[in-house]
């Protein structure tokens, strides 16, 4: 098995739409999954009873195959990149509840009481103590979440999306290996590069845990 | 949408959906028996792995980052890229799907080592223990709770890649989607994703079920 | 006897944790070794059971050097008591008392019965043998540490600050227990600690080790006390030296009189002539009174909050036998102070 790398010259275009693409997918449930589970996580953290309901719920959320999930959706949104984002998210939600979550357990009890005995209300705590020490776990989560969701989108592609998983059809379907190389070699070097600029991101926004020069 | 539910509903329960080699009976079991064996092959592979790593301490790197690495493979390009590359046979597809269990035992098992109370590994050696035993009668059943953890999710990973299997010929549940699929039948590709989806739930949770009432005596 | 000679003991990163040991600690006494953190204490130990191997030097356990034997079998012939007890979480506490025995390839039956007689030995229920290790207290769970070591009946006794990580009534407890055990066994045992006032308690020889792993003084409780060989063993044993000496001696040879009659204070007897309490015209204090066996310590301490400068002296049964004042136990002090130094 060789690669034809005429095929890939000569498609440098369709390579790059389809990478865009399949990147913008990802962030996108990414982008969705912070924004519902932020909120979830909070509710699951403090309100006791709701905690066992909300994680578990997820767990099994999180058991169901992919492809399951998106074809699950078809009734519901059709063959649309919707669909492919919603069923991304669904699983980005799920990595992320669980690690926001277990990054507001870890902020110790004696820092809020501080924060508590100088006067400070709990949405600021929230915003200005606790989500700032819960960083590091919920970056992680969002590292976690990332790299899952680029490589989860090429499952989209039998439901017509599917990014970079096109590729992987339209070679399999040709007996060609050439576009399923060249599709599993970008899809992995996009979820190195995304890794790679979330960790420079959590760099950046914990100067704290920094090692002294 | 009533309708569509009807029909899946009719299709799931009607006696005929459920006999003969394209039945659910039989599509079941060919997809229990792929990810059992794929499992417990990837077991086979993971566990010393995982227990050597953990025990000697050596190679750490390997079972720390696997998991991650693991997790950025496309399961769908990996799949046809195997199948292609292999003459279109079915071998290198089951290699895929062992492989793709694999790391998730590995690291979950050297977790499940490291995290042993170094004192007790101490104690142990303390005691006049060899090193073996206490791999054995120490590290080991202590590590057992992660070990069967990493079990259950390399589990669920093969159920998830045994179906898009079916893709590239398998048999299994992930045929009714993917014949779903080509012949236009939504009621059939929803009925496999509902079948798939829940073996999955079920499995996972009479493991998860079966490791709580296996270690109901230990503490967190 | 375990005999250290010459045994020096340098870690990869180039500190050196032990230096120039040369140490006998007699057999069937207590030897312990204390000093501050770093100073190589728990690393000697550990080079007796070959946790830690030497870098030079030889180490002799009841005449043989220990590098000469398996390190797993010597193992299994000498008690290994750590300040976490390391008990086995997924054991219930009878087995993880059968440890060694099991290793020693004795049969399960025995291995147990064994146990269930070492968990009244070291005073905990028998119901406690079914337990978890986590459903015990940290006393509890220290008992059941000291059970297995001595399971297999080893001669020599390891312990690395076992009573560490519990609270001072419960450690209090536990040295009582050590001494009861030790009094009825008679082990070897080497016992690392940095709290100078439980070495005083427990040891018959005390040696006292500086950071960097060199023994400055190996001595009895009474000579260390009252003649410490330089500066730094004067710091360690504190400022309260001359006190801590006097917990050493006991009241028997301090002369009692009759108790006062017709003082300001009273002493009032119950009817079997135990003392109940001090009275005066208007108050009642209460009294602690003093067995022959309790310390001069004990008796300057209850001497001074004394109302009538005197304390109250009993028998076994809690009879009184007489009084003794401040001035005399004060004079006994000292005179106990000056015997010690020359003694020594």
């Amino acid at each position: 098995m060789s690669v034809d790398w005429s095929w890939i010259g000569d498609h440098t275009d369709e390579l790059t739409t389809l990478t865009l693409s399949h990147l913008q997918a990802a962030l996108s449930a990414v982008f969705f999954g912070v924004l519902i589970s932020l909120p979830l996580a909070v509710i699951a953290h403090r309100v006791r009873p709701l905690r066992g309901f909300l994680l578990g719920v997820s767990n099994i959320l999180f058991t169901i195959p992919s492809i399951a999930i998106f074809v699950l959706l078809l009734p519901v949104s059709g063959l649309t990149r919707t669909t492919t984002v919603i069923g991304l998210t669904v699983y980005t939600l799920v990595v992320l509840l669980r690690n926001t979550v277990e990054g507001l357990d870890s902020v110790p009890a004696k820092t809020k009481e501080a924060a508590k005995a100088m006067g400070t209300r709990p949405l600021r705590t929230l915003l200005t103590v606790e989500f700032p020490l819960a960083l590091p776990v919920i970056m992680a989560g969002v590292r976690i979440a990332t790299v899952m969701s680029i490589s989860l989108v090429s499952v989209a592609t039998y439901i017509g999306d599917g990014g970079l998983g096109q590729l992987f059809t339209d070679g399999f379907q040709r007996d060609f290996p050439t576009p399923v190389i060249a599709g599993v070699v970008l899809t992995i070097l996009l979820a190195v590069v995304a890794d790679a600029a979330l960790v420079a991101l959590q760099y950046v926004l914990t100067p704290w845990k920094r090692r002294r020069a | 949408m009533y309708e569509l539910i009807k029909n899946l509903g009719d299709w799931l329960t009607s006696g005929s959906s459920w006999s003969g080699t394209d039945g659910i009976a039989h599509r079941l079991a060919e997809h229990l028996q792929y990810s059992l064996l794929a499992t417990l092959v990837a077991a086979a592979i993971g566990l010393p792995l995982g227990l050597l790593i953990g025990h000697t301490g050596k190679g750490a790197f390997v079972a720390i980052n696997l998991a991650s690495f693991g997790r950025a493979l496309p399961t769908v390009g990996l799949v046809v890229l195997v199948f292609l590359a292999g003459g279109l046979s079915m071998l290198p597809v089951y290699v895929a799907l062992v492989a793709l269990a694999v790391p998730a035992i590995v690291t979950n098992t050297y977790a499940g080592m490291t995290a042993v109370d170094p004192d007790v590994r101490d104690a142990a050696r303390g005691q006049g223990m060899r090193g073996h035993q206490v791999l054995l009668q120490v590290e080991l059943p202590l590590a057992l709770p992660l070990i069967m953890t990493g079990l259950r999710l390399a589990l669920i990973q093969v159920v998830a890649t045994a179906t898009i299997a079916a893709y590239v010929s398998f048999g299994g549940l992930g045929r009714y989607v993917f014949d779903g699929l080509a012949q236009r039948d939504l009621v059939q590709v929803l009925g496999g994703a509902v079948l798939v989806a829940a073996i999955a739930v079920a499995l996972d949770l009479a493991l998860s079920g079966l490791q709580r009432f296996l270690f109901r005596h230990r503490t967190a | 006897m375990i005999q250290f000679d010459a045994v020096h003991k340098r870690f990869p990163n180039g500190t050196t944790a032990v230096h120039d040991l040369s140490l006998e600690m007699p057999e069937g006494g207590v030897t312990v070794l204390v000093g501050s953190s770093g100073c190589g204490k728990t690393t000697t130990l550990r080079m007796i059971n070959r946790m830690v191997e030497p870098t030079s030097g030889t180490i002799k356990v009841g005449g043989q050097d220990v590098t000469r034997q398996d390190a797993a079998e010597l193992r299994r012939s000498i008690g290994y008591v750590i300040q976490q007890s390391g008990l086995f979480p997924h054991r219930t506490v009878l087995d993880n008392i059968a440890t060694v025995p099991l290793l020693l390839g004795h049969g399960r039956r025995k291995a147990r019965a064994r146990a269930a007689e070492l968990l009244e030995t070291v005073g905990l229920a028998a119901d406690a043998g079914k337990r978890y290790p986590h459903q015990l207290s940290g006393g509890q769970q220290q008992r059941v540490g000291v059970a297995r070591a001595l399971a297999a009946d080893p001669p020599v006794l390891l312990m690395d600050e076992p009573f560490g990580a519990v609270d001072p009534v419960v450690r209090t407890q536990l040295q009582d227990e050590l001494l009861r055990l030790q009094k009825e066994l008679a082990k070897t045992i080497v016992f690392v600690t940095h709290d100078i006032d439980e070495a005083v308690r427990l040891g018959d020889r005390i040696a006292v080790f500086r950071t960097g792993g060199h023994l400055v003084q190996c001595a009895s409780p009474t000579e260390l006390l009252a003649r410490p060989a330089d500066d730094f063993v004067a710091d360690f044993l504190g400022a309260e030296r001359g006190l801590k000496l006097l917990s050493l001696t006991t009241l028997a040879d301090v002369p009692q009189g009759p108790a006062p009659e017709g003082g300001t204070w009273s002493l009032v007897l119950d009817a079997a002539n135990r003392p109940v309490h001090w009275a005066s015209k208007d108050t009642e204090i209460p009294v602690r009174p003093l067995t022959d066996n309790d310390s001069l310590l004990s008796a300057l301490n209850e001497s001074i909050a004394s109302p009538a400068g005197l304390i109250a002296r009993v028998d076994a049964a809690g009879v009184l036998t007489g009084v003794s004042s401040r001035d005399d136990i004060h004079t006994h002090a000292g005179q106990a102070h000056t015997e010690a130094r020359v003694a020594a």
